[in-house]
């Protein structure tokens, strides 16, 4: 190891740290200060005790499921066109193909999901329809480059057999390369569901449904007992998609 | 010559159910996400967007505004930094706390604690989980109401959210490398400290510079999307200007986050390289 | 005239010569074995034939037309009528052995049967009748990672009988197959051919196999075609000549010693 550089460049990233809070002009002692810590109890307090009335659960349950769907239908919609745009970018339709889908694929993925929901509000209106249109989008570009990376590296020669005995090339790629490829595409899919589930809920900030907007409403009118449902729904919520992707993925991926 | 009967798909019906579960989920999915991808081709909402996107030429770049523009960023890269820094506080004693890897119980089962050994750390991997699980907006979204907009807010959120990834690899971490430094340390009756400083940090120490780098770069995405809620930094002026309907304005800001993300990503490769 | 190659030369683009200077014409419903050394340039041949390359000199005719003045479209359905055993079977190893069969016909149906095969196997009879020519009926819905060498093979051909071509062009169908099974498997080639009345091709490590099953045997090596006769006609030197490896050592047989009898004295 290159002892002298090293132990400059820890020095440095403790100097960056200190520079951080100072700069901030973040008062920790006022910020964990007696005063500041009450009011956050106080705070924290309204949320100890949840409003579970029949009707608030009603709409939270319903809530969730529109969150649900909103991830669900975004990331399949996302693992489609992901897929379109991988085939190209892969290199198999020639150079200039290439460089389109791979300059559509980052331009899709750079652009934040929440930026995406403020675009699709604009175009859709308010709703879950905003959201998952965003999370299509922006997960179309992620999938879509992991997709083609996987289709660069797998093997070509099945789906050049197919080619030779007269088959068209849809054919040749559905018989010999996707049968090799899929349960990669479908970790990454499902993996990407994980992520998208935190998404969804917090979409609905900019007006794009489900339990976020839910909590965003009820956080501004002061209602913490009703927020503190919300967020229980929300963590059940991302607990329950983990556990299905975990459970998808070691039962289909790993054979 | 005996006609042998067409053996059954075994597939078949596993398949054909999968098929119908998957139809039967796909309905309410639709009508619960209202999807209509119509909305995107449509005449006046594409026009809407239209003149959104029309507004973002040219980019903002008057002087004033660039000063602003520098200053939120640093912010942004404070509040990424001073958060990470807080989660680690949090992340490393919960992490020992957590893992395995420093059961006494575990030194005569072959690895494996007993059971109360096991069910006392249960409180620690739980909460580690649930501060993992709530969404980090979230979390801004609440420290905004408890301690006022600016990037207090965004630091602690930072904090609790990363403290909660931080611990869970970590004790991963060590779980993984090899144990039998620290378990012999602890069987000739080091305390537990003592073992992990010279039984498991030597081995775990690049990984878990590589993650926490990594995390970092993460941070940095999260703190201006936690702006947007009102947490300091980049987010809080896209939003601003956003509302303002400022195009120019919107431009420059989304072009520096692509910036600071691409010098971020390339930071960390440093670091990475230069520090494992 | 099933296929008519004059003066064909095939160059790899790294500027190695594969093949050079070929004259070929065989007849439709003939059975053409094709022997040499290894590295002589039989893959690439067949590989000529089954219209994968495009030849680098010469003029080359397939089932009574040139490929290459072909359009692409017309080509596709050119090579729907030749069916090639890998050598090496091009099967995905996820895949269920009664899709790889099915899979020969691909170059015939429409698209939209194609994909409903993948849901559902449309022709489970016919790919299990392919099978059960090769003995290996039973293994119908095993998934291709499950065989050993010789069953994949194995599958590869059935494939190709589902294809039913005018053209086989067979790549060392046989060489992960013990000699009994081998001679077998060839014998249901040869049998394929004669009941189709089809043109049979396949290039051999074994030259008795060879000799066995093929009436007309072509000899290949650094890329000419050495010789071009029947079977019977076949003799020891030529097969020499064809196989001779001046590289190869014989390693030296030391002199044996004298034997002495030794008596000792006492």
């Amino acid at each position: 190891m290159r002892r002298p550089g090293n132990a400059l460049l820890l020095l440095g990233l403790l100097a960056a740290v200190a520079a951080s809070f100072i700069w901030l002009e973040i008062d920790l002692g006022a910020l964990f200060g007696a005063d500041s810590l009450r009011q956050m109890g106080d705070y924290a307090g309204g949320f100890l005790s949840p409003d579970l009335s029949a009707a608030h659960l009603q709409a939270t349950g319903r809530g969730a499921l529109e969150t649900l769907a909103m991830s669900a239908i975004g990331t399949l919609l996302a693992a489609g066109l992901g897929l379109l745009l991988a085939l190209p970018a892969s290199g198999r339709c020639g150079l200039l193909a290439t460089s389109v889908a791979r300059l559509l694929l980052n331009a899709l993925r750079a652009i934040p999901e929440l930026v995406w929901a403020a675009l699709m509000v604009l175009a859709a209106g308010l709703g879950p329809n905003a959201g998952t249109l965003a999370l299509a989008l922006h997960t179309a570009g992620v999938l879509g480059r992991l997709f083609a990376e996987a289709l660069e590296n797998t093997p070509g020669e099945p789906a050049e057999a197919v080619r030779l005995a007269g088959g068209g090339r849809i054919a040749a790629f559905c018989y010999g390369t996707l049968p090799g490829v899929w349960p990669q595409l479908l970790a990454y899919t499902l993996y990407r569901w994980e992520n998208n589930i935190r998404m969804a809920s917090v979409l609905g900030f900019v007006g794009a449904g489900g339990l976020g907007q839910m909590l965003y409403l009820s956080l501004s009118l002061f209602q913490e007992a009703q927020a503190s449902t919300v967020i229980l729904a929300m963590l059940l919520l991302v607990l329950g998609v983990d556990a299905l992707s975990g459970w998808g993925r070691q039962r289909w991926v790993s054979a | 010559m005996l006609t042998l009967a067409v053996p059954r798909d075994p597939a078949a019906l596993p398949r054909l159910l999968l098929t119908a579960l998957a139809l039967a989920l796909l309905w309410p999915g639709l009508s619960l996400s209202e999807l209509d991808l119509g909305v995107l081709l449509h005449g006046d909402s594409a026009a809407t967007m239209g003149n959104f996107v029309a507004a973002f030429w040219p980019p903002e770049h008057g002087r004033e505004f660039l000063d602003l523009l520098g200053r939120a960023t640093l912010e942004t890269l404070a509040i990424a930094t001073a958060g990470m820094s807080l989660a680690l506080l949090v992340a490393l004693p919960a992490a020992l706390l957590a893992s395995r890897a420093l059961s006494l119980s575990a030194l005569h089962r072959g690895g494996r604690p007993a059971w109360w050994g096991a069910l006392l750390r249960w409180p620690v991997r739980g909460l580690l989980i649930v501060l993992r699980s709530v969404p980090e907006i979230v979390w801004a979204l609440l420290f905004v109401r408890a301690v006022g907009l600016g990037p207090s807010a965004g630091v602690l959120a930072i904090a609790i959210t990363y403290a909660g990834m931080l611990g869970k690899v970590y004790a991963e971490i060590f779980e993984s490398v090899d144990p039998r430094p620290a378990r012999a340390l602890l069987g000739s009756g080091s305390p537990r400290l003592v073992a992990f400083l010279y039984g498991i940090l030597p081995n775990a120490a690049a990984e878990m510079l590589s993650y926490t780098v990594y995390r970092w770069e993460c941070a940095i995405r999260a703190s201006v999307v936690m702006g947007f809620v009102g947490a300091g930094g980049l987010g809080q002026q896209i939003d601003l200007s956003m509302r303002m309907f400022a195009g120019g304005e919107v431009a420059s800001m989304l072009l520096t986050f692509f910036l600071l993300v691409l010098l971020a990503d390339q930071l960390s490769r440093l670091l990475r390289g230069r520090l494992t | 005239m099933t296929l008519n190659l004059s003066g064909v030369g095939l160059t790899h683009a790294n500027g190695q010569v594969a093949l050079s200077d070929i004259e070929l014409q065989i007849a439709p419903g003939e059975r053409v074995a094709i022997i040499g050394p290894s590295g002589a340039g039989k893959t690439s041949l067949l590989r000529l034939l089954a219209t994968a390359q495009q030849p680098s000199a010469g003029r080359i005719e397939v089932l009574g037309a040139d490929p290459w003045r072909l359009s692409a479209a017309a080509r596709q359905r050119l090579r729907a009528r030749i069916g090639l055993i890998h050598q090496a079977p091009p099967l995905p190893p996820r895949q269920r052995v009664v899709t790889a069969v099915l899979a020969g016909k691909l170059g015939r149906w429409s698209l939209g049967r194609s994909l409903l095969n993948l849901l559902h196997p449309l022709d489970t009879a016919g790919a299990a009748a392919a099978l059960a020519r090769l003995d290996l009926a039973e293994k119908l819905f095993e998934h291709c990672d499950q065989l050993s060498g010789g069953q994949l093979q194995r599958v590869g051909i059935a494939r190709v009988l589902y294809q039913e071509p005018e053209l086989i062009l067979a790549d060392e169908p046989v060489s992960a197959m013990d000699p009994v099974l081998a001679g077998h498997t060839l014998g249901v080639l040869s049998e394929e051919a004669g009941r189709r009345g089809i043109t049979l091709l396949a290039s051999l490590h074994a030259v008795d196999l060879a000799l066995a099953h093929f009436p007309r045997i072509l000899g290949v090596r650094a890329g000419r075609l050495v010789f071009d006769r029947p079977a019977a006609a076949l003799t020891r030197a030529e097969l020499d000549a064809l196989y001779a490896n001046e590289q190869l050592q014989q390693p030296a047989t030391p002199p044996a010693a004298p034997y002495v009898l030794h008596i000792p004295r006492c």
